[in-house]
């Protein structure tokens, strides 16, 4: 009988990475979009950071901070209670910085794609920002806000790196699809991993599937 | 009453420059800032609106001060209240004609005025549709019914007709002296287009390289010698033929073609593609360049 906790697991993660990431993208992309400030280059080359670091180096990184003998580890354990190493709350947090370019770069060249007259002709008729950014902006860059959330979420279901680095291989905790295949394989499992793999394959292929049927068809739309 | 004194380093593609303009317009006043492109009209505007800020200077609006460099006062776009009606349209796309209107009212304003804007500017079979299946026309008129929602008492409209055609220009004029009438506004309109500064407005201001090069009544600007014509209209030469002593000149003037006859004196003084002004005192029409 196959163990679906891995997959559970995986969706779970994956799942609460892109919400979380969604959220906190919105307006950092706004900003990096609109901004004029200096300091705009360095936050950018943050944000993009895990495009090119391999995985396992952020990883390290993390799971240096989380532990309960750094600064950072045994401030949260202290203060909040959070055990972020080899735990869940700890695969989310790394998976959003592992998935940060993938939501704020579509994002971001969505707000810089909209003319800025956009946000000047709200500004003119009396609105906040914020309400300019809920109302106008997001409302025409849905696109760019479905190709964000799909990136993120099918580049956390890929993970691997950065989770076997901070979450170990502990089942129902930490143990996702891309490890328990690494897993199987090492066991020798050939079957178990092939069954893993073809799920993991149909499920992301799906999801870019329908994606591309999307864009097609407001494509023909605007047209 | 609004007084302006503005002072702006600009860049340019033809090297920097300085905007300096100052200047009092009467309340209710339909103002044309006239001009060749890169004169620095559109940064009037927008440093009125607030969405440029100036380098000095001062805006002040009806005894209000919306600008001073002197004593720090500078009010973001949502306080100044002005309807901006942009050269690009700028409608939401997400939204309908009608919602368009909608989210530009104020908390707790009624929806009167809604309906009321719809009436008046016509656009009551458009109200339902989406911005991108309306013709330029239309989406200049629900660009203008939007920056009126909030009753501004100013106006500004940043060469509001420049991508129109010909019939479509005379009704949107129309529209706009309709408004600016009905709702007591004051206007300032972006143009480089004489004719219609001509048929529009009270007071031009001729802008040259950053600053007022002339100001006046269209006629002060345009014309060298007061007319005294009863009637008078402007258009554009599109031919002139010499017929025996005399030479039949055809102008082309609120889509008429206008025909008239001219001396060969006159006529010597004219060209095809000129701007004219035609004005009849009782029987015999006069061709006056401007």
């Amino acid at each position: 009988m196959l163990d679906w906790s891995p997959i559970i697991l995986t969706l779970q993660l994956a799942l609460s990475t892109t919400v979380i990431l969604l959220v906190i993208s919105i307006p950092l992309a706004y900003w990096t979009a609109n901004t004029k400030s200096r300091i705009k280059p360095i936050i950018e080359a943050i944000v993009s950071l895990p495009l090119v670091l391999p995985p396992t180096v952020l990883g390290f990184y993390l799971l240096i901070a989380f532990s309960p003998e750094s600064g950072i580890g045994s401030f949260l354990n202290d203060v909040f209670g959070l055990k972020l190493a080899f735990s869940f709350s700890g695969l989310v947090i790394g998976s959003i910085i592992y998935s940060l370019p993938f939501m704020v770069q579509p994002l971001q060249a969505g707000f810089a794609s909209l003319p800025s007259s956009l946000s000047e002709a709200s500004f003119v008729l009396g609105k906040s920002k914020y309400q300019t950014i809920t109302k106008v902006l997001i409302p025409n860059i849905k696109k760019s806000i479905l190709t964000g959330i799909v990136l993120t979420f099918a580049h956390t279901v890929g993970e691997f790196g950065v989770v076997l680095m901070i979450g170990g291989n502990i089942p129902n905790q930490t143990k996702v699809v891309s490890i328990a295949i690494y897993d199987e394989v090492e066991s020798l499992n050939y079957s178990t991993a092939h069954v893993y793999s073809g799920i993991l394959l149909a499920v992301t292929f799906a999801i870019l599937l329908l994606v591309y049927i999307n864009n097609n068809r407001s494509n023909k739309f605007s047209r | 009453m609004i007084e302006i004194d503005i002072h702006k380093r600009l860049l340019s593609t033809t090297g920097n420059f300085n905007l300096k303009v100052s200047c009092t317009i009467n309340k209710g006043e339909l103002v044309s800032i006239f001009g060749s492109s890169g004169a620095g009209k559109t940064t009037i505007l927008r440093l009125i609106a607030g969405l440029t800020q100036q380098d000095s200077g001062s805006i002040s609006v009806n005894k209000t001060t919306w600008f001073d460099s002197t004593n720090k006062i500078n009010l973001n776009p949502q306080k100044r209240k002005v309807g901006f009606v942009f050269q690009d349209y700028t409608l939401f796309p997400n939204m309908t004609v009608k919602e368009n209107l909608e989210f530009a009212l104020n908390k707790g304003q009624s929806k009167d005025v809604i309906n009321e804007l719809i009436q008046t500017i016509e656009l009551t079979d458009l109200q339902d549709r989406k911005p991108e299946t309306l013709s330029g026309g239309q989406k200049q008129r629900v660009a203008l019914a939007r920056a009126l929602v909030q009753k501004p008492s100013i106006l500004l409209l940043d060469e509001p007709l420049s991508a129109l055609d010909g019939e479509m220009r005379i009704k949107l004029q129309d529209y706009i002296l309709k408004v600016h009438k009905k709702y007591s506004l004051t206007t300032f309109l972006v143009s480089h287009d004489i004719s219609e500064v001509f048929k529009l407005s009270d007071h031009v201001i001729k802008l040259e390289n950053g600053s007022i090069l002339k100001q006046g009544t269209p006629e002060e600007l345009f014309l060298d010698k007061k007319t005294t014509g009863k009637y008078k209209t402007i258009g554009t030469i599109l031919s002139i033929q010499p017929s025996d002593v005399i030479n039949i000149v055809s102008i082309l003037s609120n889509n008429n073609i206008i025909q008239v006859i001219a001396t060969n004196e006159e006529a010597s003084n004219l060209s095809e593609g000129d701007k004219v002004m035609i004005t009849s005192k009782a029987f015999n029409p006069i061709i006056q360049k401007i």
